[in-house]
């Protein structure tokens, strides 16, 4: 058999994860050119109308087309959940990498910050940062990123504390390397595939956190078509037209089981013991 | 044990201290003036004045921070802005409701994540395996609120065997209540408390159930368990007594954990179903920018969590004495 459909078949999650993220990147990259709507144009003569040639998903109540709203819906989603992840994993990297390699007062004081985020609630920091803040784009990926950042300190935190007493990190300092370049070139690589695995799932994690909020009616505001909101103001109409909560609620689900389906086997791939630790 | 509950328990403070903290600073983050945004762009300036000197905005800042804390240890949280209440009277009048929902899925989460999770390690590799991890990654991918208005649309529109939203008598008076001989309050009481529990309970129990089973899986390759098998000692003693009983220690720690998500997802649940608790009156705080209300409903959710936290450490402590000796 050929190799790469064997590989496939050892990395089942891997590969569906990969195949179900890859399609919703394009679909939230190329929603124009894939819907025939404009996501907020109404149309009153076809309103609540059922699933059909016309309108593959059908529409709501002010006529407007279901499938580009949540074609539209997916870009909101997508850009908010990699931007926050990427961001906070960024920031948390740097944090975790000073902490562990200066350790001190400074991994004391840096150790702390980050168990005073742990103790709230994740969801509930979110929400207390917006009602300061305000709702918006803007201030759920600020929100999401104070929520996420710490779990990326702690993990390269634990992995530089490990890797700076090795010989390799003791030569290059020996050898004159400076702190930033050792820090950088020498322990970075091995921290970051704990870290891409923790930001793949993180990602999933984001997506419902945001569209979490902007259900409760405090992420992007309407009329942007977001998963959140669509599938809120489909509730009411869960008596009539089911359909109209669902959609956006199976949109959800599915982008993040594949981002667990791919962080999942990234982590198997990454790391073989885990592998024979879930078998 | 003794020395390690106090040490534990000694942390909680600094902890608390800097929650308080954050929370004071919450009002510190508002953009633009704190008085005009929570009382709208229509307010005159008298009543701008008024509230800026009733929140203390007018002083400095280690000032408000000090006095803050002074009525905190009091018991005083402030006064909620469009509710002409103290703050403490409108989070103590709710504060049962959220209790409830939260510890009764809690308390299904557990229940069927230890079924699940056992089964599946115990049955590795069948069928009953492959299902079980399925229903997990779907429950873990599954948004609460999603699932939330799914169980209605089934069981309260479709089958209409539960009541879709509202709460009953609280449970424990209509325990009560059952015990004067009226079951109807209490059946009542269950039937409306079913559906919130539920959609909460599932994505704890999918966590639990691929803990456990993870876990289970760990310790049962273990030498003893060789051993016990060996000695003939009977399958359903080894996959218990040893094989359960070591796997607990992760189990509690994720317990502890996904509590603080059971409170996040408890303002979303109580939303769906209007439930009465904190979370709902978070979420109607946090849209009329009611921030001496966010403050007060974050501390007690923060607070919250650190306690169950502590509950869980003492009790990891107690199943391990390794812990105990960090």
């Amino acid at each position: 058999m050929n190799k790469r459909i064997i590989w496939g078949i050892r990395h089942p999650s891997l590969v569906i994860g990969l195949a179900i993220v890859l399609t919703m990147l394009f679909i939230a990259a190329f929603a124009p050119l894939i819907t025939a709507y404009d996501p907020e144009r109404m149309d009153m003569a076809n309103r609540l109308a059922g699933p059909g040639p016309g309108h593959l998903l059908g529409t709501d109540n002010f006529g407007r087309d279901l499938w580009t709203r949540v074609a539209y819906g997916a870009r909101i989603s997508l850009l908010i959940g990699l931007t926050s992840v990427t961001v906070a994993a960024a920031i948390g990297t740097l944090v975790g990498l000073a902490a562990g390699y200066y350790r001190g007062w400074l991994d004391l004081v840096l150790m702390r910050i980050v168990d005073l985020f742990l103790g709230f609630p994740p969801i509930i920091l979110a929400l207390a940062l917006i009602a300061a803040l305000g709702p918006g784009a803007g201030n759920v990926t600020i929100a999401l990123i104070a929520v996420f950042w710490t779990q990326y300190a702690r993990i390269v935190r634990a992995v530089t504390l490990v890797e700076s007493e090795r010989e390799y990190v003791v030569a290059a300092r020996a050898v004159g390397l400076g702190d930033v370049r050792i820090l950088l070139r020498q322990i970075l690589p091995n921290a970051l595939g704990p870290v891409i695995v923790l930001a793949t799932l993180g990602i999933g994690t984001a997506i419902i956190a945001e569209s979490g909020l902007s259900f409760l009616g405090f992420g992007v505001q309407p009329p942007t078509p977001t998963w959140g909101w669509t599938l809120a103001y489909g509730m009411r109409f869960l008596r009539t037209d089911v359909w109209l909560s669902t959609v956006p609620g199976l949109c959800i689900m599915i982008t993040v089981l594949g981002f667990n389906l791919f962080g999942d086997g990234l982590r198997d791939m990454l790391d073989p013991k885990a592998v024979s630790r879930r078998l | 044990m003794l020395h390690y509950t106090l040490r534990r328990t000694a942390l909680l403070v600094p902890l608390l201290f800097g929650i308080v903290v954050v929370v004071f600073a919450l009002m510190q983050i508002i953009p633009g003036d704190p008085a005009v945004v929570l009382l709208g762009q229509d307010a005159t300036p008298e009543a701008v004045a008024a509230l800026r000197t009733t929140l203390g905005l007018d002083r400095p800042l280690p000032v408000q921070l000090a006095f803050y804390v002074a009525n905190l240890l009091q018991g005083d949280l402030g006064d909620s802005i469009f509710r002409g209440e103290p703050v403490i009277v409108a989070i103590g009048s709710r504060l049962m409701a959220t209790v409830e929902v939260a510890v009764t899925a809690l308390a299904l989460a557990v229940a069927i994540g230890f079924a699940l999770g056992v089964l599946a390690a115990v049955k590795r590799g069948s069928i009953v395996d492959t299902a079980s991890m399925l229903c997990a990654q779907i429950g873990v991918s599954m948004p609460v609120f999603w699932l939330g208005i799914l169980l209605m649309f089934w069981l309260a529109v479709q089958l209409n065997w539960l009541p879709a939203v509202g709460r009953g008598e609280p449970l424990l008076s209509a325990a009560g209540a059952a015990l004067t001989g009226r079951w109807g309050v209490l059946v009542d009481s269950v039937r409306h408390l079913a559906l919130p529990a539920m959609t909460l309970g599932v994505y704890s129990a999918a966590v639990v159930s691929r803990v456990v089973r993870a876990s289970m899986l760990e310790t049962l390759s273990q030498d003893y368990v060789r051993t016990a098998r060996a000695k003939g000692v009977a399958p359903w003693r080894v996959v218990f007594a040893h094989g359960l009983r070591n796997a607990l220690l992760p189990v509690v720690n994720i317990i502890g954990l996904r509590f603080g998500e059971l409170l996040g997802g408890a303002v979303l649940t109580e939303s769906i179903f209007g439930w009465p608790g904190l979370g709902q009156l978070a979420v109607t705080a946090i849209s009329q920018r009611d921030i001496p209300l966010v403050q007060g409903i974050v501390l007690v959710f923060a607070t919250m969590f650190a306690v169950v936290n502590l509950i869980v450490d003492l009790v990891n402590a107690a199943l391990d004495p390794r812990v105990r000796l960090e």
